[in-house]
């Protein structure tokens, strides 16, 4: 199972900061992630939303796999 | 030195601490970033400052390792807390110890300008309307990309 974890307004927007999910065979990178979970949480297609694997960002179409910790990072807005 | 915290701190106590550590320095420039009361004309009562604990550690050590590297700094303090907060309260500190005062004003903005754009962090403010997401402003960006 892969581990999601939802920041910011997509924790709000989605209904929980983190959830557990079996991904499907066809989802192997962040970008087909991206399109399986935007169908039903279209927030999470938005260009601006950074996509970390096990905690590292991940630029680009990044391999995902089934036991990772995937976060989805709206702008950030420290200091 | 730095610290991701949920617990308040002095900046006063910790800038007097930063320079008796940095006996050699000529120069130390600061920042302290307070929690405001008023947002866009609407009161801001509390502050919750959200974070992705993993990656928020390696992101601000590596602004703080670049910030080393780009400047000439006897040493570099960066203090940034997470949780909730009341208005007044400070919530990032940065301080810079250099030999000459133009790299420890320009360190601190440096670091300053990347933790508002890069750190993990999310802001929510809460006020009489109810709670709302603040996200980085396009001066913020503008801000960011003057650094390269």
């Amino acid at each position: 199972m892969a581990r999601l974890l939802f920041f910011g307004r997509l924790r709000d927007s989605i209904g929980t900061g983190a959830l557990t999910a079996a991904l499907p065979d066809h989802v192997r990178d962040t970008e087909t992630l991206r399109s399986w979970l935007g169908a039903r949480h279209p927030d999470l297609r938005d260009s601006s939303v950074r996509i970390a694997v096990n905690a590292e960002l991940a630029p680009g179409n990044a391999a995902v796999a089934d036991e990772d910790e995937i976060a989805f990072l709206p702008p950030m807005s420290g200091g | 030195m730095i610290r991701i915290q949920a617990e308040p701190f002095d900046p006063g106590a910790e800038l007097a601490g930063f320079a008796a550590r940095a006996p050699g320095a000529g120069a130390i420039a600061s920042f302290t970033g307070l929690v405001r009361n008023d947002s866009d004309g609407s009161e801001v009562t509390a502050l919750e400052l959200e974070h992705y604990p993993a990656l928020t550690e390696k992101t601000v050590a590596t602004i703080g390792e670049d910030a080393r590297a780009r400047f000439d700094l006897a040493d570099l303090a960066i203090i940034h807390r997470h949780g909730a907060m009341a208005p007044g309260e400070p919530i990032v500190f940065v301080a810079a110890a250099a030999t000459h005062r133009r790299a420890a004003f320009d360190a601190v903005d440096y670091v300053m300008d990347r933790l508002k754009t890069e750190a993990p962090f999310w802001k929510r403010e809460r006020g009489p309307e109810g709670a709302r997401w603040i996200e980085a402003r396009s001066v913020d960006l503008e801000d960011r990309a003057r650094w390269g």
